[in-house]
């Protein structure tokens, strides 16, 4: 009787498990069905992709990619290192500024470190998009139209990133080893430098992967910002492909332009995306 | 020996309070010169061109004139409520199944009886889209739903329909659209933060309901639900604060004209109109009333985030005052 019984709920745990095996791929076949497509159709020619979809992969990767390459219209290549060169400048400023805001609100007791704190999480929830108007006719004023100092140096004030930095010192940065530091002569700025940034090393890590992956996908500010057609960056060339012509494209640059703007980033995360994934829960949820 | 030890520690604490407080100071400056510079003072600035009528008429520059607040009337006369309408429902209708599909998922990984296996593999592959150039994502969909793209290309293949659907020219296919690439873009996000507020439930509580005989779905409603309540409510107004936001995808997909009749128009793509334009007074009363609405989300956010610590400030003054009684 009793055996029968735990046969009967074995049987019930595998059929369930079964199912949620069955959705999961489903959902996993979701996410990344498009993904297959894009990848397939960069390597097919142009009149191969209008003469209907396959499934299998074409020869013509390479074509694709010399053919968009030697395409005045879109100066991929630069676009790539403008890309580049706008988010790890992001990346590194976003997260030294937010660990030293940070190590100021943990390490230290002064008079308005409540209420310095209370407002950074305040305007954290603030979006970028409510103050871009006032933001993009100050650069005006300031003549930095068209120029990566508006891109870049704002993100010195990352609220979502200090937040985390807060959290993930107060787990790991015991006062005593600043203590320690300053019974040994070294000067705040210097501990800060020498021993904070290094214990904070992992979280800098992921925070930094967020911040550039943030940077290199944002559209809305650099579109308002950026002008000549050698300071655009790769989003901004996908907004200037589907504004041309549709028609008159090459079907295989249009999908191997797409391919170039989110494969990198694809790779990477493949390659990291433990830590990545370990960080997301980290950084956003309230303990 | 032990009085010499105090006096050390006395002297050292009057230095600290002294001389290092200063240093917290030194160390908040660049974040807030850079805040009041590039965010605060273009915050004020909103403000101020919302209340001038301040535009191109072709190459004639008309004002800034003070105009009070008829920018702000000129906006609600002018569809703002059609626009709000749209990002509101393409919000509701991604969030909807958004939150169902992520609490099945979480729960899934988290079901210590189901111990599923290869989750890491699955959670790696749901978070993916999340990473993705939302811009390009959106071309990516252009492209593949097309009236000769592959999609219906391989729907008419699968014999599902006789001729291409015309997603782009229909209001419910790029709404559609939006709401699919949304979904896509961020359920893999909210499963895993479910995924880490299930895991921080004390494991003794549904030990206890299991040994009462409860069933996965009693558990699942009576238990982890109520316990991750809090993280629910903090999932529900981000992602509505990220739906106000909504930008990129319809943009892209639309290009910018949220076709078809401006169906698929949000606020964010209506105050990037007025950006173009360089209308400022409507882009400037626009921005405020976006301001307003995210304000009043946040602290929402604001709220949920310092309860505990009020709960727990509160729980331990009434217990000082019991003891002084």
């Amino acid at each position: 009787m009793n055996k029968k019984l735990s046969n009967a709920a074995r049987l019930q745990l595998k059929l369930s498990r079964a199912f949620c095996y069955i959705i999961l791929t489903l959902i996993s076949v979701m996410c990344l069905l498009s993904f297959y497509v894009l990848i397939i159709n960069s390597t097919r020619s142009h009149p191969d992709i209008l003469r209907g979809f396959s499934f299998l992969p074409g020869k013509s990767f390479f074509y694709n990619l010399k053919s968009l390459m030697a395409n005045a219209n879109l100066p991929v290549v630069r676009a790539v290192f403008n890309s580049l060169f706008v988010s790890g400048c992001t990346a590194l400023v976003t997260t030294y500024f937010s660990v030293l805001t940070a190590f100021a609100i943990h390490a230290y007791d002064f008079r308005f470190k409540r209420a310095a704190f209370a407002f950074i999480l305040m305007i954290m929830m603030v979006p970028s998009q409510v103050t871009a108007l006032g933001f993009v006719r100050l650069m005006g004023t300031f003549n930095l139209i068209d120029t990566f100092i508006p891109l870049i140096v704002p993100s010195v004030a990352c609220p979502i990133v200090f937040f985390f930095m807060k959290q993930y010192m107060e787990a790991s940065l015991p006062i005593a080893i600043v203590e320690a530091a300053r019974i040994d002569g070294s000067n705040e700025f210097r501990t800060f430098n020498l021993i904070v940034l290094p214990i904070m090393k992992p979280a800098i890590a992921v925070q930094g992967i967020f911040s550039f992956v943030t940077a290199w996908n944002n559209y809305f500010v650099p579109s308002l910002i950026l002008k000549s057609t050698e300071n655009k960056t790769v989003p901004l060339l996908v907004a200037q492909l589907r504004n041309a012509d549709f028609l008159k494209f090459d079907m295989g640059q249009v999908y191997m332009l797409i391919t170039i703007a989110i494969v990198p980033i694809v790779i990477v995360y493949l390659l990291l995306s433990r830590y990545i994934i370990r960080g997301i829960a980290l950084g956003s949820v309230k303990e | 020996m032990n009085s010499v030890h105090n006096q050390a520690t006395a002297v050292r604490k009057k230095i600290g309070s002294i001389s290092y407080a200063k240093w917290g100071y030194i160390f908040l400056i660049p974040f807030f010169l850079v805040y009041v510079v590039f965010s605060f003072v273009p915050l004020i600035s909103i403000f101020y061109n919302s209340f001038f009528e301040n535009y191109m008429s072709g190459l004639k520059q008309v004002g800034p004139n003070f105009v009070g607040l008829e920018n702000y009337a000129n906006l609600f006369e002018n569809d703002l409520g059609k626009y709000f309408y749209n990002t509101l429902l393409i919000w509701v209708l991604g969030f909807i199944p958004q939150i169902t599909i992520s609490l099945l998922l979480a729960s899934w990984f988290t079901n210590l009886r189901l111990r599923l296996r290869v989750t890491g593999l699955f959670k790696t592959i749901i978070y993916l889209p999340n990473l993705i150039m939302a811009s390009a994502f959106a071309l990516l969909f252009f492209v593949l739903f097309s009236d000769a793209g592959p999609m219906n290309d391989v729907l008419m293949h699968l014999g599902i329909i006789d001729q291409p659907y015309r997603f782009l020219s229909e209001v419910a296919g790029t709404r559609g659209l939006v709401i699919a690439m949304n979904f896509l873009l961020w359920f893999g996000n909210t499963t895993i933060l479910l995924m880490a507020a299930i895991m921080g439930i004390d494991n003794s509580l549904i030990e206890a309901a299991e040994i009462d005989g409860a069933k996965s779905f009693q558990m699942f409603r009576l238990i982890t639900m109520p316990l991750i309540k809090p993280i629910l409510i903090y999932v529900m107004i981000t992602s509505m604060i990220g739906g106000l936001q909504l930008f990129d995808v319809p943009q892209i997909l639309t290009n910018g004209s949220g076709n078809p009749d401006r169906t698929s128009t949000t606020l964010i793509m209506l105050l990037n109109n007025h950006l173009y334009s360089k209308n400022y007074g409507l882009g400037g009363a626009l921005s405020v009333i976006l301001l307003i609405v995210s304000a009043v989300l946040s602290l929402l956010v604001y709220d949920s985030m310092t309860r505990e610590q009020r709960l727990e400030k509160r729980e331990k003054k009434r217990m000082k005052e019991g003891a002084g009684q």
